[in-house]
């Protein structure tokens, strides 16, 4: 086996008549971080749920680095850190016995476990925190010790179920932080969100789920692209300086692919343009030639939105 | 923002994980420390003393051959009435409410509060979490249950020196099955629900009221063997401190009728409260483990 996998074979969960999820087959391979979306009631915790085995699928497998978790559950999770629905620590512990039982659970070397844990709730920012009641926290601060139990093992595949939930706006910029920087160290990451920024920041690749469903699963840069009408897609860049609309018009509008671009505010541009990442790569290079004071070039958060809105309205 | 330092990873799925004997180990050693961390275990130990210094305060005050009198025609040994009074007469209570302490809410409240979400996701077997809990929930009944002897034999020997009688230790072997029994049930309906509240009443409602209401109206008006109560089982404990064991035997009541009086021999106390162990035990562990964290 090449890199981390989880993979949804024809999974069904019903409750009663009403099927929480149908048939969704899903395969994710590999280093990456793959957003899920999809609105209340979609399905998202209840796939995450089978996953971590709280749940059981009514029909199909799911499947951690090829192996069943309801079959195996102990193997399968043995290389899984997961936070699932903002979950509650013993409020009589303190998070370093908390995490300490997690560590014991988990197998964690004995001369390991003291520096690991210090080194997650630093991760964290729980330093101070690290011998005090959980009892006593926010729900902010218990999730942040929730991340922590999910870091604690060095897991190579996390699935998160909003796990900026609870989080002040610090808080949510360092939990995406956190992700982003397992992607570099070879984790699979599936994380369940209702923010598209935070999906459309740290993730390479969405599904999106509703009634049960899974609507579509592909790179971020291909998703956006269909909230184009012209097929292409949206890159918003922001700027050191202004910008004037002469500049936007002749140099940017005329580059390789681009279909249109338009300025939002002196210091915004929002470029549509034709083709894949390969030609996505082409116009930043073509940009940066410029010299225009470009200072961000992502896709297009509200082209998310677009997609996003269009076909979970295609399924009302 | 600090980085984790990366790692290079093992291949996927091929962690060492402990033994499942070695994760029950860790689930009993955290389920004490929240059971003493929470005050629980301290509450119920402040119980059982209050309920030892009331009796010492008794039979203290009216001395110890007035509330345990053993009249020579019926009684052979002072100690053994006196132990028969006390420890025959206040543990099986002693032992309901460790069952309801540590036993009441110990799986409900896993649901109910969410600390269940923090545990059941990691990997670990959910008959280990199950297991590692009714194990702690054991070892701080036997603590409760060792310091509330220790304070029966203390005024024993007081009273009546190192004559500590046989029959002592073999009510104390059934007190500590009759807990593990009580335990076992206890877990069976904190499987069963999912409001801690809930359980808890519903177990204390049983255990202090209703089986002892059944019972009665069973072997006394329908003068049927209540051998399917657990704590018709559970006569033994008190029963083998009386000088003489009672039998199941008829007898004439008020008005010249006849009626039976019942009481389990020590083989058939052990075996019902054995099988009420095992059946609910097994079927609590078969509820949690189809129990779903929705």
């Amino acid at each position: 086996m090449s890199g981390p996998s989880i993979e949804a074979v024809n999974l069904s969960k019903r409750y009663g008549s009403f099927p929480a999820l149908s048939n969704l087959s899903l395969k994710i391979e590999g280093s990456k971080c793959v957003g899920f979306l999809g609105p209340n009631g979609a399905g998202k915790t209840t796939t995450l749920k089978i996953f971590t085995d709280m749940i059981r699928a009514s029909e199909g497998k799911a499947l951690i680095n090829g192996i069943d978790v309801h079959l195996n559950k102990k193997k399968a999770l043995s290389s899984v850190g997961s936070l699932i629905e903002s979950p509650e620590i013993y409020p009589s512990l303190t998070p370093r016995e908390a995490l300490s039982m997690v560590s014991d659970i988990r197998g964690l070397p004995r001369a390991e476990k003291r520096k690991k844990i210090e080194e997650v709730v630093s991760e964290v920012k729980m330093e101070e925190w690290l011998d005090k009641k959980v009892g006593k926290f926010s729900k902010g601060m218990k999730q942040r010790i929730n991340i922590a139990a999910a870091l604690l093992s060095d897991p190579d595949v996390f699935l998160l179920d909003e796990p900026t939930t609870g989080l002040d706006p610090r808080g949510m910029a360092e939990v995406r932080d956190i992700v982003k920087s397992l992607k570099t160290r070879n984790r699979l990451i599936f994380m369940s969100s209702h923010l598209l920024n935070e999906v459309q920041d740290v993730c390479d690749e969405v599904a999106m789920i509703d009634h049960g469903k899974l609507l579509v699963y592909d790179s971020l840069s291909n998703v956006t692209s269909r909230a184009s009408s012209d097929g292409g897609n949206i890159v918003e860049i922001e700027l050191l300086r202004d910008i004037d609309e002469r500049t936007v018009n002749d140099d940017i509008a005329s580059l390789a692919n681009v279909s249109s671009a338009e300025r939002p505010d002196p210091r915004k541009i929002r470029i549509h343009f034709s083709g894949g990442v390969q030609n996505q790569e082409r116009l930043l290079l073509d940009l940066a030639n410029l010299k225009i004071g470009m200072i961000s070039f992502h896709p297009s958060a509200s082209a998310l939105e677009d997609t996003y809105l269009r076909l979970i309205k295609d399924t009302l | 923002m600090s980085k984790l330092p990366g790692k290079s990873l093992p291949t996927p799925g091929s962690r060492v994980l402990p033994t499942s004997v070695s994760q029950v180990g860790t689930i009993t050693k955290y389920e004490l420390l929240n059971y003493f961390r929470s005050r629980r275990f301290f509450i119920l130990l402040a119980i059982g003393l209050i309920i030892s210094g009331l009796l010492t305060a008794l039979v203290a005050y009216y001395g110890v051959s007035n509330v345990a009198p053993c009249l020579p025609s019926m009684c052979s040994s002072p100690p053994l009435a006196f132990y028969s009074f006390w420890w025959g007469s206040s543990i099986t209570f002693v032992i309901v409410l460790s069952g309801i302490f540590f036993g009441g809410d110990a799986i409900s409240g896993e649901f109910q509060n969410k600390t269940g979400y923090f545990l059941v996701a990691n990997p670990l077997r959910r008959s280990s979490i199950y297991i590692g809990k009714w194990l702690g929930a054991l070892t701080a009944s036997l603590m409760v249950l060792a310091i509330y002897a220790a304070i029966t034999v203390g005024n024993g020997l007081y009273y009546f020196g190192a004559n500590v009688p046989y029959q002592f230790a073999e009510s104390l072997s059934f007190s500590i099955l009759y807990l593990i029994a009580v335990l076992g049930f206890t877990f069976f309906f904190s499987s069963l629900f999912k409001s801690s509240s809930m359980s808890i009443l519903v177990t204390a409602i049983l255990f202090l009221f209703a089986f002892s209401l059944i019972q009665l109206i069973v072997s006394g008006l329908a003068q049927i063997e209540p051998w399917f109560i657990i704590t018709y089982g559970s006569g033994i404990i008190g029963n083998v401190l009386m000088d003489t064991y009672p039998t199941t035997q008829p007898i004439r009541g008020p008005g010249g009728r006849d009626s039976t009086t019942f009481a389990a021999t020590i083989p058939e106390g052990i075996v019902i409260l054995v099988a009420y162990f095992f059946a609910t035990a097994i079927l609590g562990l078969v509820l949690f483990e189809r129990k779903e964290f929705t």
